[in-house]
């Protein structure tokens, strides 16, 4: 009797924290949550200078990372953008942009990925995972 | 015992934080640089003069394809810089919180801000104006200037920041981030590492002290 009211004190304790850890991120997997850290990391290195610290870009000059509409659009072609950069114009948030953007060739696709799901959970609206499968599917139809 | 201790440690803290915030409500910047002194004879006495360390005397072309001089910055406060267009590393941080001071002293004439591109090659008054147009400046108070290698990097020693031309630098170029702050005769007041948001927050309350000296 005693072990039982033990054993479910433990099992309440570990429902707690559990409860406590999920609430943080409502609709995020661990998974999810620790490719973000990793891709954070990553994009203070590489993207943060041009793309800013909030993805709000730079006037005219680089285009902020925050338009879902954008980011789920061109869901596919991001991984693309990482790895070979961008030239051309495109729009953004409704203004057009036209700086080139130099690609990031030594990452591998767990770092684009780890970058990507930062980016799309962190400034899009995305709450999954931006998986290595989908880089590697995506880095195989490049332009 | 130790209470006592305690208390007295305390005390001494909080006289040396009022100490500070007294002081720092008459606070003048320091002029950086070696100073000279001449000796010069007024009304019968000797007196003797510190000369601060003073920018030389710069002429550069700007945005506009138009010559600029350190004539145009007379009087003024400026804040310049060393950077480059494509650069791909720590530019745009500097650019973007150099940027947030411009928009602070937007269309107040005391303040200018003079940014210098290292890359003599690439950066033309052309590159320079689509840049600036980008950026968000929309009128005089900010100038990009280019000019002959050894006249951007001469005045980059003269503004003690370190700028090379190295190829195995991201985009082609060394060079430090620093945002350096001129008074209105061209002495040298602060340097801030324009890639740190502390040294910039620092930057904004040392150039309201600044304005405030020449008032």
């Amino acid at each position: 009797m005693i072990n039982r009211a033990h054993t479910l004190s433990i099992i309440s304790i570990l429902f707690s924290v559990l409860m406590i850890v999920f609430s943080c991120q409502p609709n995020v997997s661990i998974e999810t949550a620790q490719y973000a850290v990793n891709g954070q990391k990553l994009y203070v290195t590489h993207c943060q200078n041009c793309h800013g610290a909030k993805g709000e870009g730079l006037g005219n000059l680089y285009p902020p990372l925050t338009d879902t509409n954008f980011l789920n659009q061109n869901r596919d072609k991001l991984a693309c953008i990482v790895k070979n950069g961008l030239s051309g114009s495109i729009e953004v948030s409704g203004k057009i942009y036209d700086t080139e953007m130099p690609g990031i060739p030594e990452l591998t696709p767990v770092d684009i990925a780890y970058i990507l799901t930062y980016v799309t959970t962190s400034f899009g609206n995305s709450t999954t995972t931006y998986t290595q499968e989908e880089v590697k599917k995506s880095l195989g139809e490049c332009l | 015992m130790r209470n006592n201790l305690l208390c007295a440690f305390g005390l001494a803290i909080a006289f040396l934080a009022s100490g500070c915030s007294d002081s720092k409500t008459n606070k003048r910047l320091p002029h950086i640089g070696n100073h000279s002194t001449t000796e010069k004879v007024v009304d019968g006495k000797t007196v003797i003069d510190t000369n601060y360390y003073q920018v030389p005397e710069f002429r550069f072309l700007n945005q506009d394809s138009v010559y600029i001089s350190s004539a145009d910055f007379a009087d003024k406060i400026y804040i310049t810089n060393f950077f480059f267009t494509h650069c791909p590393s720590i530019c745009p941080t500097m650019q973007r919180n150099l940027l947030q001071v411009y928009e602070k002293y937007k269309d107040d004439n005391r303040v200018a801000f003079l940014s210098h591109s290292i890359d003599f090659k690439y950066d033309s008054p052309s590159v320079l104006k689509s840049y600036a147009d980008k950026l968000g400046v929309t009128n005089q108070q900010w100038q990009f200037v280019t000019g002959e290698k050894k006249d951007i990097y001469g005045i980059a020693d003269h503004y003690y920041v370190y700028t090379k031309e190295d190829e195995s630098a991201p985009g082609g170029y060394d060079h430090q981030g620093y945002l350096v702050l001129i008074d209105g005769q061209r002495h040298i007041r602060g340097a801030y590492d324009g890639t740190n948001d502390e040294q910039v927050k620092q930057l904004f309350e040392d150039l309201a002290i600044l304005l405030e000296e020449n008032k």
